[in-house]
């Protein structure tokens, strides 16, 4: 007898789907809808009182539409009425309709909550299964508020049924996935626990599932479920399947109880206990055992569920990584499913082999199905399975079978489906660099790289090829010539042409000794080119061409023309303009020895972590990328590079700013100063009148680089830098602010603007001129600020900025480093003026002394003048209003110094 | 956990949806379509798992599908479960509407969503599987429907003379559309409006 008698459909809801189905077109279906609606609102609104099987009615007919996606937004109050009832068919529908259309912040949540209480008391197993369904379902916080601290007592409760126990389990694993606060742990955890010994086997899958959510959060507490759980596999694995009776599905025993075990038993090591480890590694064998025995039907869902069993197990094998032997068993089982005619079975095999490359016993045993993964690649038809096998052979690869991995994944790559382009292109950048025995086949494969597939080449790309050239000095000539050669090419890809220009513009003079290479021809081949680009790779293109002026003095006139022809001096980009106004001017005006200094070859970039990995693992997010082994990853150990790669760097701004931060402090002068002022501040007493430093989350890492420099970067994140330059005079200052976009899309709705405490305002003027609201990827943009000292201060401005960066609000706090100590300006005296001024502070809170240990060799010179210049910033918390300072530095014995600073309401020094 | 059962015919119409996860009336279409867009344009003897769209979460979440003769049944799963667990969990749901339906088609899903539901919440609850044995779940549907005949009586007469209307409304109404012996790989049926 069937279950469900087809008859009792209620007629009006028949008619009415009927009536839909019959609609020829998408209008007459929505007017039809819209009639129904307006029919059911007016008898929910009419006065004459509907029976409980109208309103079933009517509830029905509004889960059907809005299944077919149409809004609804009454008939929530009738739902809450049904599920109010005593009948169980109206409160069954009542609880579907509000599960399925009422979210989280209904404000019937009150109401239904009061509904779901009831039915909780009622001790009816179907009403509090219902009840317990709807909670889970819905998940509310509200929900979890009022129920989460009585499902616990239902769920061990000696009488309940097993129905409710089940329901009750995964309604708590529910909420404690929602709302973990608002579950409370305590004593019924012990009693969760034993459940994995309950008789009914449906109680046991549905503990399990919540033991494994909690035993993740909190390990311990669970503990003792490692050997409840080994107990209860050990049974279901040796058992004959007739012990099981309802559980057996198609003559497998309790597969999905036994995942769920195997799954809880992944959130812990090996157990320790020896008796009991060795139950389990039998368990495990009998698994594998099994798997080799004949199936015990034909039936794909015998093998399926059997496999099932068999990939959690081997999960579990690999999670210990202890076992050599169950390790290698389990590849050699994976290897005979990566041939199976299964496709489910081959995807599988390959996704858990991935896995089981990087143990250490057993990624010699998987290398050994190389041909087998290497086929797959070739010949599935499926996607999702070819991924799988780049995958795996990006997991396999190591220093004997890169070069074999790298070519076959390149080979694929040329008609590899363009949705998975992209990360191939990062797998093979990052294996070529990572397994390269000699660099020259480094630069072959990222050059075949762009020739393949250059669109999905991203900058990270390009970028480091270009980091390990300037890097490795041995490649440099190689690497000219092979670009050289690639460019020759008539229709070459823009990225090419970006690392042919860079590496020209760098290494072009290695090869210009070849009349083929001489640098006559290598500029004409480039500017060939030139016409072709993007913006900004001409301007990339420019730099490399004032690089050639330095490189090649005869090329010069040749240059100097193109730069002063009017498609660049009158360029409608202001970028292009600019670089090429100021590299004319450069090379008209600047001698040999300064060019040469100005546009030397670039330093190399210091050691960093592949943003080409880190790119990858941000695609396919945290855990999915193997982490690469240290040991082995020390091939390029002393390549690594920076993120400043911007095509930019190579502008002359850059060498221009460089050359004007030369009279700023040596490095060793300024980490002496850092770390002696925080000697001196530590101890120094805290007032309780200076005004805090501002919000919390604003931005103070590179603060104190300012001290004493006006230049640099004051802050940097993944999408954003924002890099300073300013100059004081007397008691004006002006900072030019550059915020540059290190993405490659635009930021949208950019501003910025400074802010200041109140008494900040009345001692400080600051005048920001506005910005553009669109920042493209890659751009620099220049904010000027204009500042005013009008009196002493203490507090800091701090930098606003605002962005839309791909749909989310960025908001970014930098603390402006403007100080007092910028206004100073050193003033003149006798000695005799000096210490009588000095002995007049005499008052003892006017007198604050430090001694302490200077961490490097003195020079009397540098350190006054930095301790001149910086000093009273870090002590501004002692200095009341109207303050100067006195500060007395001197050289007592070898490395000991002693400051005095001493307070003072007549300044010695000007402010 | 499950993230959203879908059912939808050959031609992307939604037979059932259910998502354990809040999302709203829009977003829950186009997840729809979306779903429905990468899985039917797959052949028929591929794998039956592949990476869930940009919507429903992109790579960190799989579909694991099933497709009968003119429907498709979707799982979308995160990491945690057991890929050929929930292929095994999809033909335990297909079995147990043919048991309850006895010979289950699209229609039964069409004008039972209410049944069909109830079926699904004795399996999933909240995203977590909740019973996996067929004949447990349908000793709970059976319960159910000795419930609601009892509670029948005078209000429930209505409802029994639907079915000859029902079936007289329904002129293109097709006959046994049977879905094979479900196992899966159904040969390919001729498929209807």
């Amino acid at each position: 007898m069937p279950a469900v008698s087809k008859g009792d459909g209620m007629r009006g809801l028949a008619v009415f789907i009927s009536d839909i189905r019959n609609c020829k077109s998408k209008e007459a279906e929505v007017k039809r809808i819209n009639k129904e609606l307006a029919n059911i609102r007016s008898k929910f609104k009419g006065d004459k009182a509907l029976d409980g099987y109208s309103k079933k009615k009517y509830v029905c007919k509004l889960l059907f539409i809005f299944l077919l996606g149409h809004d609804i937004d009454f008939g929530h109050m009738e739902a809450v009425n049904l599920l109010s009832s005593n009948k169980y068919t109206e409160k069954q529908i009542g609880y579907l309709f509000i599960s399925v259309l009422v979210n989280s912040n209904s404000d019937l949540i009150s109401l239904i909550n009061n509904g779901i209480k009831n039915d909780l008391a009622s001790r009816n197993p179907t009403f509090m299964n219902l009840a317990l369904h709807c909670i889970a379902n819905v998940g509310s916080r509200e929900m979890a508020e009022a129920f989460a601290s009585q499902i616990p007592s239902i769920l061990v409760a000696g009488d309940t049924m097993d129905s409710v126990k089940q329901s009750a389990a995964l309604c708590l694993l529910r909420l404690n996935r929602t709302s973990p606060d608002l579950v409370p742990m305590g004593e019924w955890t012990a009693r969760v626990v034993h459940l994995l010994n309950d008789q009914h086997l449906g109680v046991v899958t549905a503990a399990t599932s919540l033991i494994t959510t909690l035993a993740q959060k909190s390990p311990e507490d669970f503990r003792t479920s490692i050997s409840l759980a080994v107990a209860r596999l050990s049974r279901i694995v040796t058992s004959a399947s007739i012990d099981l009776q309802d559980y057996t599905y198609y003559f497998v025993a309790a597969p999905w109880l036994s995942v769920k075990l195997l799954r809880l038993l992944q959130c812990y090591p090996p157990p320790e206990d020896a008796a009991l480890r060795s139950r389990l590694t039998e368990c495990l064998e009998t698994i594998l055992n099994k798997a080799q025995e004949p199936p015990k039907s034909k039936k794909v869902q015998h093998s399926n569920a059997k496999n099932a069993v068999l990939f959690e197990a081997i999960a579990l094998i690999i999670h210990h990584d202890s076992e050599p032997t169950l390790l290698v068993r389990a590849c050699n089982q994976l290897g005979q499913f990566l041939q199976h005619r299964e496709t489910n079975l081959r995807y599988l095999a390959l996704e858990s082999m991935c896995t089981l490359a990087s143990s250490e016993f057993s990624h010699e045993a998987v290398k050994t199905h190389i041909d087998t993964v290497i086929n797959a690649l070739k010949t599935e038809r499926d996607v999702s399975v070819r991924q799988r096998a780049v995958d795996l052979l990006y997991a396999m690869c190591d220093r004997s079978n890169s070069k074999q991995i790298v070519a076959e994944m390149l080979s694929y790559l040329e008609n590899a489906d363009y949705s998975i382009r992209e990360e191939i292109v990062l797998k093979v950048a990052i294996l070529a660099e990572k397994y390269a025995v000699d660099y020259t086949w480094y630069v072959d494969t990222i050059l075949n790289l762009i020739r393949i597939a250059g669109d999905h080449v991203s900058e990270e790309v390009w970028y480091r090829v270009i980091q390990i050239v300037i890097n490795q000095d041995d490649v440099q000539g190689y690497a000219a010539k092979t670009v050289f050669e690639a460019l020759q090419a008539p229709a070459c890809h823009e990225n090419l042409l970006k690392v042919g220009g860079y590496i020209l513009g760098e290494f072009g003079n290695l090869i210009a000794g070849d009349p083929r290479s001489s640098p006559l021809v290598q500029f004409n081949l480039l500017h060939s080119k030139f016409h072709l680009c993007s913006v900004p790779t001409r301007a990339l293109l420019l730099s490399a061409y004032i690089k050639f002026i330095n490189l090649f003095p005869e090329v010069k006139p040749t240059i100097q023309d193109v730069l002063r022809s009017d498609s660049q001096l009158r360029n409608a980009d202001v970028e292009l303009q600019q670089r090429a106004i100021e590299y004319l001017r450069l090379s008209c005006i600047a001698s040999t020895d300064i060019l040469a200094t100005v546009l030397e070859e670039m330093p190399p970039f210091p050691e960093r972590e592949s943003s080409i990995l880190a790119k990858l693992k941000k695609k396919k997010g945290p855990g999915k990328v193997p982490d690469m082994d240290e040991a082995r990853w020390n091939v390029n150990g002393n390549t690594e590079h920076s993120e400043n790669t911007e095509p930019t760097n190579k502008a002359p701004s850059h060498p221009f700013t460089d050359l004007l931060n030369m009279n700023s402090s040596p490095a060793a002068g300024a980490s002496l100063l850092v770390d002696v002022l925080s000697d001196l501040s530590s101890p120094a007493p805290t007032p309780t009148t200076g005004p805090g430093p501002g919000p919390t989350d604003v931005c103070e890492e590179h603060f104190s680089r300012f001290v004493c420099k006006n230049n640099g970067v004051i802050f940097e994140n993944q999408l954003l830098q924002i890099g300073l330059k300013s100059e004081y005079r007397q008691n004006l200052g002006r900072i030019y602010v550059f915020y540059g976009n290190k993405t490659s899309s635009q930021f949208l709705s950019f501003s910025s603007s400074v802010t200041s405490s109140d008494t900040l305002k009345t001692q400080l003027n600051v005048h920001t001129m506005p910005v553009d609201p669109t920042v493209e990827g890659g751009a620099q943009l220049q904010q000027i600020l204009n500042i005013e000292c009008l009196s002493d201060f203490s507090d800091t401005p701090v930098l606003n900025v605002q962005f839309r960066y791909g749909g989310t609000l960025q908001n970014i706090a930098v603390k402006l480093p403007v100080m007092l100590n910028k206004f100073f300006q050193p003033t003149e005296m006798t000695s005799e003026d000096f210490f009588q001024r000095w002995k007049q502070l005499g008052v003892p809170q006017q007198e604050v002394q430090t001694i302490f240990k200077a961490q490097h060799p003195m020079d009397t010179d540098v350190t006054n003048a930095k301790v001149q210049k910086t000093a009273s910033l870090y002590l501004k918390p002692l200095c009341g209003g109207g303050v100067g300072l006195i500060l007395k530095c001197c050289n007592v014995s070898g490395f000991t110094t002693r400051e005095t600073l001493n307070r003072s309401f007549n300044g010695s020094l000007n402010l | 956990m499950i993230k959203a059962i879908l059912i939808f015919n050959n031609h992307g119409k939604p037979r059932l949806s259910k998502f354990y996860e809040h999302y709203n009336e829009d977003t829950e279409q186009q997840i729809i379509r979306e779903t429905f867009h990468l899985v039917s344009k797959r052949d028929e003897n591929v794998c039956n798992f592949l990476e869930g769209g940009m919507l429903i979460g992109g790579s960190d979440y799989k579909l694991i599908y099933r497709h009968y003769a003119t429907l498709y049944f979707v799982f979308c799963v995160d990491s945690s479960e057991s890929e050929l667990g929930i292929l095994d969990l999809i033909q335990v749901f297909v079995e147990t509407l043919d048991k309850c339906f006895e010979n289950v088609c699209e229609l039964d899903l069409i004008f039972h969503v209410d049944k069909v539901h109830n079926i699904l919440a004795e399996m999933v609850m909240g995203g977590m599987v909740l019973e996996t044995n067929m004949n447990e779940i349908i000793m709970q549907v059976d319960a159910q429907n000795k419930m609601e005949k009892s509670e029948a009586g005078i209000a429930g007469a209505p409802a029994r003379a639907v079915s000859a209307v029902k079936n007289m409304n329904l002129p293109e109404m097709p006959r046994n559309i049977n879905i094979g012996d479900i196992s899966i790989k159904v040969p390919n049926l001729p498929s209807f409006k």
